[in-house]
Parts: C-alpha cells; sequence; structure tokens
C-alpha cells in the first residue's frame, strides 16, 4: 500500500466489514447452531444463542435413519460421478481448441457456452418422457447424464480458459528436443495443467452437488440426492427444526469446505472467462 | 503453426463433446416443439392430435401466464437489483485496507455454496416463521408486531432468499474486477484533488460497467428459472402470488400432465433466455479475442 492508511480508519473500515461479512454468513450459523439444541429449544422465544442444553442427539438420528446415508451416497455418486465424466469428454476438447485452434474454434466455443443458456424449464417435458420411457427415472445413471451434460459447457470453458494460458513455446522446446506427442502430454503439458484441471474438477462437483432443478425433477427416493431429501423436510412444516438443520449442516459442510479452496476459481468459471 | 495432423487430432477429440452437446440441445429441443403443436396429455395416452398454435394461444392468453411472466420479472428484477447495489457496497468494503480480508471473503462467500433446498428451508422455517423465527423475535424485541412473511409478502420473501444466495456472486465478481482497478490511476485521481464519491462515480464506477453487465446477464440467466426455492417454500402460492414462469411449466408439465401446453411455455421461456443469451455471448466472444 503506496497510500497512508490511519490505524483508526483501518480500524472502522475492518469493524464494517466483519459486521457485513457476519451478517451476511448468520443463516448458516444460526441453523449449525440449531442443529445442536433439542427440537424444544429450537422454538424457543426468545431464542437462546449459545446458552442452551448442547446436544448432538439430532445428528445421531439423522444419522439412525439409514436413508440418510444412502441419500448422502447417492449425492457423491451423482456429483462425482458427473464431474469425472464431464472431466472425461471435456479435457481432449479444450486440450484441442487451447493447442490447435482453428478458424471454427471461437464459434465452437460460443456455441457450447449457448447451450448452457437454454433453460431447463424449456426442455423438462422432453426429458422427462424419454427418462420414463427408459426407466430413468429416479436412477442415479440418469441423474449423472443429465447433471453431466448440464455442466460440460461450464468445464470445457473453464479448462479452456487455464490451458490458453500455458505457454505454447514450452511445447515447440519440448518437439525440439525430440519429446513425442504422448511424452509432450505426459512430462510437459499434464503438470502444468494439472492446476487447472483440479479447481475444474472442485467447481463442478460443488455445483452438481446443488443442482436442485433436475435432481428434484426426476428424483423421488431411490436416487434422490441430498437436495431432494433436506426438500421432503418441506411437508410436515416446521416440525423438525434442529433435525432439519442437523441433516442440513451434514449436506452443506463438505461443499462449504470444498468451495472455500475453489472461491477464487469461481469467478473465473461463473463468468467463462470474461471476468478474472 | 498447426499441422494438417494436429487438426486431424484435434477434430477427433473435439468431436465427442461437440456430438453429446448438440444431441442434449437439439433432440430435447425438437420435442418441445413437436410437442407443442400437439393436444397431448399424459392422462389421455393416445388421443394426440395436431394442434397448430392453439397451445401457444392457450398458454399465452392465460391470465396465469402474465401473473407468472410479472413475477418473474419482479423476482429477476428484484434480486438484481439489490445483489447489484449491496454487492457493489460488500466489494467496496472488502477492497478497503481491511484486518482478515480472507476470513471476511469466506464469510462473505459462504452462502453460494449452501444448496438451494437447504437455503429456503432455513429461511422460511428458522428465520421467517411468524411466531418462533428470529425474524419476529427481532421485531417484537423493538416493539413492532412481527411479519408474517410467506402469508402477507410471500413474493418479497422469495425475493430475500435468492437475494441472499446471489449477493455473494456478485460480490465476489465486483471485488475482483476492483482489484484489477489501476492503483496509479486513484493515487493520479486523489493528487487532482478528488474526494471519494467523485472518485467513485468517475473512476471506480466506468471501470465496474463490464463486470456488472457480466453479472447482470449471468444472474438473469439463473434468476429466470428460480425453482428449487419456489417449490419447497410456497409451492407458486398462496394463490399464484410467487409462481414464476419456471414454476408454471413445472405445474403443467408434471402436475397437470398437459404436455402440450408445458411445451409452449417452455419455448416462451427459452425466446426469452435466448435474447439475453445473445448479449452474453458477444460480450464473452470479445474477450476471446485478446
Amino acid at each position: 500500500m503506496a497510500r497512508k492508511v490511519t490505524g483508526a480508519k483501518t480500524a472502522i473500515w475492518t469493524a464494517a466489514a466483519w459486521l457485513v461479512g457476519f451478517i451476511i454468513f448468520f443463516p448458516i450459523l444460526w441453523m449449525m447452531l440449531t442443529s445442536f439444541k433439542t427440537e424444544l429449544d429450537a422454538f424457543s422465544t426468545p431464542p437462546s444463542f449459545l446458552f442452551f442444553h448442547w446436544t448432538t442427539e439430532n445428528y445421531a438420528t439423522v444419522q439412525e435413519r439409514s436413508d440418510y446415508t444412502l441419500h448422502a451416497m447417492n449425492s457423491i455418486i451423482t456429483a462425482g460421478g458427473s464431474t469425472l465424466i464431464a472431466m472425461a469428454i471435456a479435457i481432449p476438447a479444450a486440450w484441442a481448441m487451447a493447442f490447435a485452434p482453428t478458424k471454427r474454434t471461437k464459434d465452437i466455443l460460443l456455441w457450447m457456452l449457448s447451450t448452457k443458456m437454454m433453460p431447463a424449464v424449456g426442455v423438462l417435458v422432453p426429458i422427462y418422457l424419454i427418462y420414463r420411457d427408459f426407466g430413468l427415472l429416479d436412477t442415479r445413471i440418469g441423474l449423472i447424464v443429465v447433471l453431466c451434460l448440464g455442466n460440460l459447457p461450464i468445464v470445457i470453458w473453464m479448462l479452456f480458459t487455464y490451458f490458453k494460458e500455458i505457454p505454447k513455446d514450452i511445447l515447440e522446446a519440448a518437439r525440439m528436443d525430440g519429446a513425442t506427442i504422448t511424452k509432450e502430454l505426459l512430462f510437459v503439458l499434464t503438470p502444468m495443467a494439472l492446476p487447472g484441471i483440479a479447481s475444474t474438477l472442485l467447481l463442478n462437483v460443488i455445483l452438481a452437488w446443488n443442482e436442485a432443478f433436475w435432481t428434484l425433477n426426476l428424483s423421488t427416493s431411490a436416487a434422490a440426492p441430498l437436495t431432494t431429501f433436506i426438500a421432503s423436510y418441506s411437508s410436515p412444516e416446521g416440525l423438525f427444526w434442529a433435525k432439519l438443520s442437523a441433516a442440513s449442516t451434514l449436506a452443506i459442510a463438505p461443499i462449504l469446505i470444498l468451495g472455500w479452496f475453489s472461491q477464487k476459481q469461481l469467478v473465473r468459471g461463473l463468468t467463462f472467462g470474461a471476468v478474472k | 503453426m498447426a499441422t494438417q495432423q494436429t487438426r486431424t487430432l484435434g477434430r477427433v477429440l473435439i468431436a465427442p463433446a461437440v456430438a453429446l452437446l448438440f444431441v442434449w440441445m437439439i433432440v430435447p429441443l425438437a420435442m418441445t416443439i413437436y410437442f407443442s403443436l400437439q393436444y397431448k396429455n399424459l392422462l389421455n395416452p393416445g388421443e394426440e392430435s395436431f394442434a397448430g398454435l392453439d397451445n401457444f394461444t392457450y398458454f399465452l392468453t392465460d391470465p396465469a401466464f402474465i401473473t407468472a411472466l410479472i413475477n418473474t420479472l419482479v423476482l429477476v428484477g428484484s434480486v438484481l437489483l439489490i445483489t447489484i447495489v449491496l454487492g457493489t457496497f460488500v466489494a467496496l468494503l472488502m477492497n478497503m485496507p481491511i484486518y482478515g480480508r480472507n476470513i471476511v471473503r469466506l464469510m462473505v462467500i459462504a452462502p453460494f455454496f449452501v444448496m438451494p433446498t437447504v437455503s429456503a428451508l432455513v429461511w422460511k422455517n428458522l428465520l421467517m416463521h411468524p411466531v418462533s423465527g428470529l425474524f419476529a423475535w427481532l421485531m417484537s424485541s423493538v416493539g413492532l408486531e412481527p411479519i408474517d412473511w410467506f402469508t402477507n409478502y410471500p413474493m418479497l420473501a422469495v425475493i430475500l432468499i435468492v437475494a441472499w444466495q446471489w449477493l455473494p456472486f456478485a460480490s465476489l465478481i465486483l471485488l475482483t474486477a476492483l482489484q484489477s482497478l489501476d492503483e496509479e490511476q486513484k493515487e493520479a485521481a486523489e493528487m487532482d484533488g478528488a474526494g471519494a464519491v467523485s472518485k467513485f462515480i468517475y473512476l471506480t464506477l466506468p471501470h465496474l460497467a463490464r463486470p456488472i453487465t457480466v453479472v447482470i446477464l449471468i444472474e438473469t440467466i439463473f434468476l429466470l428459472t428460480v425453482f428449487a426455492e419456489i417449490f419447497v417454500t410456497t409451492g407458486g402460492g398462496p394463490g399464484l402470488q410467487t409462481t414464476n414462469l419456471a414454476f408454471l411449466i413445472y405445474q403443467a408439465a408434471l402436475l397437470q400432465f398437459d404436455v402440450g401446453s408445458a411445451s409452449a411455455g417452455g419455448l416462451v421461456a427459452v425466446v426469452i433466455a435466448n435474447i439475453l443469451a445473445f448479449f452474453l455471448v458477444r460480450i464473452v466472444g470479445r474477450n476471446l479475442e485478446a
């Protein structure tokens, strides 16, 4: 910082920023606190902030219900599976477009982006009918397919913006030294591309984990991931706040942690490289 | 220079992605167009017949459509306004020389990672419940009558939930943009005696114009089809008060099984989204030239 900053000003700005951050984060914090309350305390007025009877019984109850584990597994398998398949399709495509661009590359990229713009409701009817006729409703494989294709454009775009930044000279140099395409891939490109691949992977697991249009419409029980499972708490209105909070905390905790790691890449991924 | 060999290899590598996306986009879209021209209800299988544009006339003249369209615009517009105004404020604050910026950043970004069904239910029950919710307690502790959000102001309630989810996105993008603002320009402006306000109007805002456009376009694409938040809180009600276009189409398709008019509605949504997408693709495309 070249400019002079007085201590008092810094203190005021710091306090203001922390206050704003705290307010934005508060609903999550409140949910986490509620998850450690008894159902009675969860309802109490005035609400108790810290001095209540802390209990982990909600977590035990949620875990005991065998279906929670099932839905968590469904989330892991559908989010993970769809991301891995998308990566397998996207890495070669992004690599080719970044390193052997043709006149058409830009058009292809923009066309891919435009498929992401299509609102899901526009194709809800046909997808639903196709899934019904092929017995894909409420199956993990059905969710994996739809999540994979839905996120594929973002995966390709993110990878492309990363690959594009790898200096091409290094390839020339490797080729001069007599490296084959395979060696080039394995020893030159892969190490340089790994950070980009890792952050793309992370962001897309997050997006797939939280996707709540297709999962709500195409899954009901057997394949229902956590998004659908949590939605089932909306029906017995306001009865089990502490358990809802415990289930919710479990559902968002892993992704919140992953998300905090990937936040720097988030901007880039979600703006398709328009803001870095 | 790409050789013939690498060019062929390139095509082979791109082909699967292009083919899959093509199928993913064209097949369902073609089916939607086909269904939209048919009388088709899943409750009466085997009774399909050509409908011409009847489904569109039916869907577009249905009073529920106008209501849903207005609701969609209100929802999108309000959330955009809230997230961009507050997001600019949050981004400016986080760009100040403050202690613990990284921790503040973690707190600000967190809501974005919460799945929509969780945020909607936590807000609805824990915060906005008219008797035991935290907001009710806050209101009554300052002597005000607690608000029954989902009975009296259902749309406002949905707007607040969705705005909370998208505020981190706007803040983070605007912060990223602010951090790329030239420090020397700021100093030059200060030396010329520019105050904080004129610095903001003449230097910061023009610099933020492009990222704000990007935020508007991307958020609009997602906000046009807000679904889960409405699904778990209001179910579109009371009446049609929180039914947006996405929810109306969902109701027609999966609750009334009216495939024809749901498809017509779906196409209306696609057209609206495409108009917006056109502008976004141009902005992003310009960036590719660099």
